[in-house]
């Protein structure tokens, strides 16, 4: 039951960083991604990601997997509830249809001030 | 916000006559949700949303056909539906997701938010809670709760 209790700690101290949590969020979304490409979608060093996902690893909300000179991490979904994973997808397709939306009306709007 | 609940917004360099457009007229709702839009855009109409096998939603059989009931319309602010209710039946809390979209002008165009909400109600199933019976015997069952606030409460700007 104490290493029960004293896991929920650790886990809840790896989330409760912000940049963390970006850096989960990021991971989500992408589904498998390398130290690097995270660093390119946050406003963190890549050292700063590599940290913060050796905590996320010990605490196994991600894992990760050597590639050549790189390792990929993956989230590990037994870690994440099926709502929050269900939620995360949610906002995913969300921002692709938003994206989507943006785009078709602003190209009808560049198409009604041609007309004008 | 609820726990359940995903809200995303983007700004975007149209007028929100022009977005309103976009995302209430069926043959424009077609080229960014569902590969077919078969509603009206009035209060309490309702309709279906189909993805076609090969189409947005991936390769299937079958079409897979989602109702969708408008709950409001209000011109250029606000446009509101529930769906992925059970064919056959009314939307409710318990059935359905609530979708609201609101619309507000702003200098350089208009931002537009959607707020998706009960998507508990269309998420469960026996899988996902034999998984939650088991992981709650394993001692991660009481921050299911507050895990899933954290995901729900994602930066908005993350869109991308």
């Amino acid at each position: 039951m104490t290493t029960a209790v004293a896991a929920d700690d650790a886990l809840w101290a790896a989330v409760a960083d912000p940049t963390r949590r970006r850096v989960l969020d990021e991971l989500l979304e992408r589904g498998e991604a390398t130290t690097t490409t995270l660093a390119r979608g946050l406003p963190v060093t890549r050292q700063a990601v590599a940290k913060h996902l050796v905590v996320l690893d010990r605490v196994g909300l991600v894992t990760g997997q050597r590639s050549g000179r790189e390792v990929r991490y993956v989230v590990r979904p037994e870690r994440l509830d099926e709502a929050a994973e269900a939620i995360a997808r949610v906002a995913a397709q969300w921002d692709r249809r938003l994206a989507r939306i943006k785009r078709l009306a602003e190209s009808v709007q560049a198409e009604t001030k041609t007309a004008l | 916000m609820a726990a359940d609940s995903v809200e995303r917004e983007i700004l975007i360099e149209a007028s929100p006559e022009v977005v309103w457009g976009v995302i209430t007229e069926p043959e424009q709702i077609s080229r960014w949700f569902s590969d077919e839009a078969d509603f009206e855009d009035r209060v309490g109409a309702d309709g279906t949303l189909t993805w076609k096998p090969g189409g947005r939603g991936g390769a299937k059989e079958l079409d897979n056909r989602v109702p969708i009931r408008v709950v409001e319309a209000e011109p250029f602010r606000r446009f509101s539906f529930r769906w992925n209710h059970p064919q056959g039946t009314g939307p409710d809390e318990t059935n359905s997701a609530l979708v609201e979209f609101s619309l507000s002008e702003e200098a350089t165009g208009t931002r537009l938010r959607v707020i998706e909400s009960g998507i508990d109600a269309v998420t469960h199933d026996e899988q996902s809670q034999t998984r939650y019976v088991e992981e709650h015997e394993h001692g991660w069952g009481k921050h299911f709760g507050e895990l899933r606030d954290y995901v729900a409460s994602k930066p908005h700007g993350a869109t991308r």
